[in-house]
């Protein structure tokens, strides 16, 4: 396959007509950029949906409490309920393959009114009673200070972690943050971290607006006793916390005495079956990508193939010669084979080539624009080139089979009787 | 060195088949030079096809040089004429994007010989042949009958046992038909067996024996008084 002569012989049956050859190199450029670009389109959008998606730990659900609507162990229906603290613990000793329990309580919602006051300047904000845990389900980076420990739960420390934005509106801009007070609904709280979070709402802009306090210094100063508004319940990473969630909901319906068969008084909110019905779609996506690109990159071959016949047919007169002189007939099809392979190979990382070169214009005009909804870093990764490479090699030689088979049909006798 | 035994062949023309050969015997020993005559449609060119391994006779035993030709397949048949057999055809049939050289070394690429000793074996015979210092042109820059020395070249490049020639002065005019002719009895003279199919008297009789051929029998077969073309060659 190293042979000089062979190379040689190949450079020049493709550059004898190189319009030809640059025709025909065209059909598999077209489908391998049409495949890349696809595909690199395709990741685009991943990316800017995963980007929502933020940080956030994906095996995750949300879980909180609603009214009963079935009676049951003589208690009527329509009864409300609240999760207790003593829930987690039970959750933890009867499903153990949870990593993370964190028991939330809420201040303040969308479009609330003002409940934190800092000198003359108030603000509206989301204020969460939280375990430190909170910080691994929906990670977020510390930019100043720290975030909630132990220590603050059990002593139940009048701490808080406020967001940038949070920070943007009660503080001047280069005012001391750390160590300053805030008032949040009439009680005053010491300011010990900053943070910044990667959105996963959209704008990104509710996510740096949160106030984080201990959870137990929260149910202290606003009378929440033993409640639990809300849980975020992480699953370890083996098993998915969609298959363990009715599991969690009996739990707590046997605690609270709810009809086991009670749909709707537990409100769940199951982050992983979204994230699992998004990644379904990606891969929808990619065959889509693959499909259609190899379906293009398929009529180019079908190019290939075609010519290689005409060069073959052109060739018939030679090839009589060469065999008549005592060329091996596998000698003269691995000849029409690598021919077209390299062919194939040669416009195919053409195409690759010119299809990265888009991509990285594409990356740049982005970044120059800004970012634009939904469609983040458009890119292929190597697996995916590797991937077409060999589709490439295979397509080059199924390109070449039926001209090669051709090419040794022909009997030397008759060949050479063609003028 | 060539032995055939009542060799028939026929090809099949739609419902009713074409019988060529019929029957023929014959054998050429080493170092002889033989026409083989015949008007066209006596068969002589399907002999030479059969001769040459590029077609295969119905039924009779053809030995080259000891070694029973039959049944070959297509790799087999191509090694065997690539080591046995030396071809020159009427239409020269060089290849034409390859250099005089190249052309030359193409059988001793087939068996596979390093390149450099290629080079030197092929200019070697192009020197025999008085081209060497055009062996870097392409076929289309050389004349008819320079084209045809080449091809003369190309076939001895392997060593053959013998050398075929079919019509090789057919495409010449009279005056580099001798000169080829020439050439031919002088590689005759270093003892090459070499079997020339022609229909021209006096080319014939520029060899040493005569198979006359009509109708797919052999009607002739006689020894002759060579005429040496180099007297018509200045």
């Amino acid at each position: 396959m190293f042979n000089r002569d062979r190379w040689k012989e190949i450079l020049e049956v493709l550059t004898s007509n190189w319009f030809r050859t640059v025709l025909t190199a065209f059909g598999v450029f077209w489908g391998i950029f049409i495949l890349i670009l696809l595909l690199s389109a395709g990741k685009g959008l991943e990316n800017g949906i995963m980007q929502d998606f933020g940080d956030i730990s994906t095996n995750t659900m949300f879980m909180w409490s609603r009214s009963t609507t079935k009676s049951y162990k003589g208690l009527p229906k329509g009864r409300s309920f609240l999760f207790k603290v003593e829930d987690v613990q039970s959750i933890r000793d009867n499903v153990p393959e949870l990593k993370f329990i964190s028991p939330r309580n809420q201040l303040g919602d969308f479009n609330g009114a003002n409940n934190v006051v800092r000198g003359i300047k108030t603000g509206a904000y989301n204020v969460y009673g939280d375990y430190p845990e909170i910080s691994k389900q929906d990670p977020m980076t510390m930019t100043s200070g720290r975030f909630l420990n132990y220590n603050d739960i059990k002593e139940k420390r009048k701490i808080a972690i406020i967001g940038e934005g949070v920070r943007a509106g009660l503080y001047d801009k280069d005012e001391e943050v750390l160590g300053s007070f805030i008032k949040i609904q009439g009680v005053n709280f010491m300011v010990v971290g900053t943070y910044k979070k990667k959105s996963n709402d959209g704008d990104g802009e509710e996510g740096q607006k949160q106030i984080f306090v201990p959870f137990t210094t929260f149910s202290q100063a606003f009378n929440r006793g033993n409640d639990v508004g809300w849980m975020a319940i992480t699953a370890n990473d083996g098993t998915s916390i969609t298959s363990l969630k009715d599991k969690i909901m009996g739990v707590v319906k046997e605690s609270h005495k709810v009809h086991p068969d009670d749909q709707r008084a537990v409100g769940h909110f199951d982050l992983y079956e979204q994230f699992q019905r998004v990644q379904s779609l990606f891969g929808a996506l990619r065959f889509i990508a693959y499909f259609v690109g190899i379906l293009v990159l398929l009529s180019g071959i079908i190019g290939v193939s075609n010519i290689m016949l005409i060069v073959v047919k052109e060739r018939t007169k030679e090839i009589g010669i060469r065999r008549a002189l005592g060329e091996d007939p596998w000698s003269i099809k691995l000849q029409i084979l690598m021919e077209s392979i390299f062919l194939t190979i040669i416009s195919g990382m053409a195409g690759i080539t010119l299809g990265a070169l888009f991509i990285y214009g594409v990356n740049t005009l982005l970044d120059i624009s800004g970012p634009v909804d939904m469609f983040v870093n458009p890119s292929v990764s190597l697996g995916v080139v590797v991937g077409a490479l060999i589709i490439l090699i295979f397509s080059g030689l199924l390109a070449g089979f039926i001209p090669a088979q051709s090419a040794i049909k022909v009997r030397p006798i008759d060949a050479l009787r063609t003028e | 060195m060539i032995e055939i035994k009542d060799l028939h062949k026929s090809y099949k023309m739609g419902s009713n088949s074409l019988h060529v050969l019929k029957g023929l015997n014959f054998s050429i020993a080493e170092g002889e030079l033989v026409a083989i005559m015949g008007s066209s449609g006596s068969g002589k060119s399907t002999l030479l096809n059969i001769l040459g391994m590029l077609d295969e006779a119905d039924s009779g035993t053809y030995d080259l040089d000891g070694v029973p030709i039959k049944n070959l397949n297509e790799t087999k048949a191509a090694k065997y004429r690539n080591r046995f057999l030396g071809f020159i055809f009427q239409s020269f049939n060089l290849i034409n994007y390859k250099s005089a050289m190249e052309n030359v070394a193409l059988p001793l690429y087939y068996q596979k010989v390093p390149r450099k000793e290629r080079e030197e074996k092929a200019l070697k015979y192009l020197a025999q042949v008085g081209l060497k210092e055009w062996a870097g042109h392409l076929p289309n820059e050389l004349s008819g009958g320079q084209k045809q020395r080449v091809a003369i070249a190309r076939a001895l490049a392997a060593e053959p046992k013998v050398l075929m020639a079919d019509e090789p002065t057919g495409a010449l005019d009279s005056k580099t038909s001798y000169e080829v002719m020439d050439l031919i009895q002088k590689i005759n003279d270093e003892g090459n067996t070499i079997l020339v199919v022609t229909h021209e008297e006096d080319i014939a009789h520029m060899c040493k024996r005569i198979v006359h051929l009509k109708d797919g029998v052999i009607v002739e077969d006689k020894k002759v008084e060579q005429v040496r073309a180099a007297q018509y060659v200045k």
